[in-house]
């Protein structure tokens, strides 16, 4: 007792807590994250273990397909019928088909150079190499050359239309539509804005009606409607009409979304405009699209994602893109009973493109809510 | 000041006049190179070719058809099956896609990424690619009529269709379903007697399950009381391909599939944005005063959730309907895919095209107008 006195006398007496326990072991490291992601309930459990189980029935056999047990090279000989693995030697062996069609091959090194600008834009645009704005002027200009290189003159042979194919022709389609149908998209959206009674009801004469219905009927009207309008005695060739037909399309949808865009641009930008003596069309190219766009952009990328989608109908009104030149070959006596090889392959085409636009539109977005800029 | 606003008023006026005169002009030179370019290839226009005999065949139909009829009511079969899919599809699809959407923000990791990776799948390929793969591998790689897969019931899977047993209505079978629309009145009215009884008093009915009961029992009673009223036609194999029975052909039912498996994974992508769009403070906050985690989903997550999920959905289900045109690809007979046949016969493209238009127009404002009247409900209503 008296001890305990002189102590306190000496060195006061503090309230010193002890250090905490560690968290329970169920509660941390491995176990804990299980506990907490995959077994917090018995339903939880029972979910877990029927995902893991069609886990185990889906992936091995999928690996032994599509890896171990596959054929890599060689002839129609080398994948026996029947076998359980994938026979991506039938894909290598149509490799130039799907990528060109039937483009000569002579002539193949334009398509590539074409392929490898553009891979290369497209990766300098998803790293973020050089300026934005030098990039943005890059892929509005680039169609231009990616044209005259494929399809010839000046100084080049003119190469056939009808031999154009392939996955060179969905991107094709795909990018002219894009290019083509964004500014139309503004004109049409700046229209049904108007207070000029005329120009708008014309735009919502020309949107709603495009799209209200699929693009097949669009694609039927533009392969079969189209030639009955023009003057007789003039054609034009089926992929033209279809482009113009994808076009139309692709800008009543455009259009709206950049309706979208024009709709939250607040008032008195306008009145901002009019009070420094713009007149319209200043107010319009100066304030309000600039604002308006970079407002759409992610919707913009959503669009040309499912335009480029969306081109793979064209096989319907009988061009062969990537799709239908995968749905061709597989028809090749020679390689019969590989379809899904095939189709398997062209997923994965079309996936990983689709797939990295949609991640490129939604690096815009983080960027653009984190910092507020414009890096298009 | 009076010059400039005539100025500008003239010049508006001068607009508009031109705009018109140009749209009149166009219009007129299309219209005269149409009719043109229609006798030079001796195609006939006009309606008239509706009445005609069709003389094609169409492979499933719903409505009894045979090649004989005409070429409207061959169109018709066609309108018929568009608006079959699209039902079935908008409904399948919903159903998936809110499942999907659930599985997203699951706090399950390994069914949250699984639900991911069908959204990321699925929404990055062309659906073509779908139909094609379902159509030319999927249905086509099953086993011949001898050696279907029988997953029961009477039922066989097999590269001809998919075989199930058909009911057979008998004489006592409108007592049950007139008994089933009775129940169902009823449960109704239970309902929503039950709400208004507990705004009152406070009071908490269950009035959906004693409503369950009904419906079920009800009808249930009558069929015993009937003797049996329902039997079951089994497809039996004869030859080389089974008889009798219900089938569903491969071609539609790799026209479901793709739809309802693509739609899926943008319904998901909906009802996922939705329920993540409700503030975590406002669970919590229910959570901190004991409200029951069912509670919480129906009354809190899910009333401010569908304020999001149904514009967005909207959308998703008129392009299902449009989507449904590439039947066309795997030769299932919706409308497109009938009136291109008749336009490879008649070279009437006008016609069937406007036909197309007005049929797609109209039932897509069908759906957005039973969406914006659901929409107007789930909306916030601000006091």
């Amino acid at each position: 007792m008296t001890a305990c006195f002189s102590q306190t006398a000496q060195m006061p007496l503090i309230f010193q807590p002890r250090p905490a326990l560690p968290p329970p072991k169920q509660s941390v490291g491995m176990i804990g994250w299980l506990r907490a992601n995959l077994f917090s309930s018995w339903l939880d459990a029972g979910l877990t273990v029927m995902a893991l189980f069609f886990l185990y029935r889906a992936l091995p056999p999928l690996f032994s397909w599509a890896i171990w047990n596959a054929v890599w090279f060689g002839g129609p000989q080398s994948c026996a019928p029947g076998a359980d693995g994938a026979c991506w030697a039938f894909v290598a062996d149509k490799f130039r088909v799907l990528m060109v069609g039937l483009y000569p091959a002579s002539e193949i090194w334009r398509p590539l150079l074409g392929g490898v600008a553009l891979i290369a834009l497209a990766l300098a645009s998803a790293l973020r190499i050089g300026s934005g704005k030098i990039r943005a002027a890059l892929w509005v200009a680039l169609p231009i050359p990616l044209y005259w290189l494929v399809n010839g003159g000046m100084g080049l042979s003119v190469v056939d239309q009808s031999l154009w194919g392939g996955l060179m022709l969905s991107i094709g389609l795909a990018l002219a539509g894009i290019m083509c149908s964004l500014p139309i998209g503004i004109l049409l959206a700046l229209g049904r804005r108007s207070d000029i009674a005329v120009i708008k009801a014309l735009c919502i004469g020309i949107i709603e009606p495009i799209r209200g219905v699929p693009l097949i009927t669009i694609l039927f009207m533009a392969s079969v409607m189209l030639p009955l309008f023009l003057p007789v005695g003039l054609e034009i060739n089926n992929l033209l009409r279809v482009q113009i037909g994808i076009i139309l399309f692709s800008a009543a949808y455009m259009a709206e979304v950049v309706r979208g865009g024009l709709q939250a641009i607040p008032k008195g930008q306008y009145d901002a405009a009019k009070s420094i003596g713009l007149n319209y069309w200043k107010t319009t190219v100066l304030v309000v699209l600039p604002q308006a766009l970079r407002h759409v952009i992610p919707s913009l990328i959503g669009r040309c994602i499912a335009l480029f989608k969306d081109t793979s109908l064209v096989i319907i009104v009988g061009l062969l893109d990537f799709l239908g030149m995968v749905k061709a070959s597989s028809q090749d006596p020679e390689w019969l009973g590989h379809d899904a090889e095939a189709y398997v392959f062209c997923a994965l085409i079309y996936w990983v493109i689709c797939f990295g636009m949609s991640r490129y539109g939604r690096s815009l977005e983080r960027l653009r809510k984190k910092d507020g800029l414009d890096n298009a | 000041m009076a010059t400039y606003f005539d100025k500008k008023q003239v010049t508006r006026l001068l607009l508009q006049a031109v705009v018109t005169g140009g749209i009149i002009y166009t219009a007129y030179t299309l219209f005269l190179n149409t009719q043109a370019n229609l006798a030079a290839r001796n195609i006939a226009s006009g309606f008239g070719f509706l009445s005609v005999e069709a003389g094609l065949p169409i492979s499933n139909s719903l409505l009894p058809y045979t090649p004989s009829d005409s070429y409207g009511y061959a169109f018709l079969v066609g309108v018929i099956n568009t608006l079959h899919v699209s039902f079935l599809g908008i409904l399948a699809a919903s159903a998936i896609g809110v499942l999907i959407g659930i599985a997203r923000v699951s706090r399950n990791w390994l069914i949250s990424n699984l639900a991911a990776v069908y959204v990321e799948i699925l929404r990055n390929i062309p659906l073509l690619l779908l139909l094609f793969f379902a159509y030319g591998v999927v249905l086509a790689g099953l086993p011949h009529p001898r050696a279907s897969l029988q997953p029961g019931w009477g039922a066989y899977l097999n590269n001809r269709g998919f075989y199930l047993p058909r009911p057979i209505f008998q004489d006592g079978f409108g007592w049950v379903a007139a008994m089933f629309g009775l129940t169902l009145v009823m449960a109704i009215l239970l309902w929503r007697w039950a709400v208004g009884y507990h705004r009152r008093t406070g009071r908490y009915i269950p009035a959906g399950w004693l409503g369950c009961i009904l419906i079920i029992g009800m009808p249930a009673l009558t069929v015993w009381l009937t003797g049996t009223p329902l039997t079951w036609e089994k497809p039996v194999l004869r030859g080389f391909n089974f008889q009798g029975g219900m089938v569903l052909r491969p071609e539609f039912s790799a026209l479901m599939i793709g739809l309802v498996l693509y739609t899926a994974a943008f319904i998901g992508e909906n009802v996922r944005s939705g329920i993540q769009s409700v503030d975590a403070g406002q669970i919590d906050a229910a959570r901190s005063f004991g409200v029951r985690p069912g509670i919480i989903m129906r009354r809190i997550v899910l009333p401010q959730a569908l304020r999001v999920i149904v514009p967005a959905t909207t959308n998703d289900y008129t392009s299902l309907v449009k989507n449904s045109s590439l039947a066309v690809a795997i030769g299932y007979p919706d409308m497109v895919s009938v009136g291109g046949t008749i336009i490879g016969q008649n070279d009437q493209a006008i016609e069937i095209i406007g036909m197309w238009m007005a049929v797609y127009l109209c039932i897509n404002l069908i759906i957005s107008t039973l969406m914006n009247w659901i929409n107007a409900r789930v909306q916030l209503t601000e006091r």
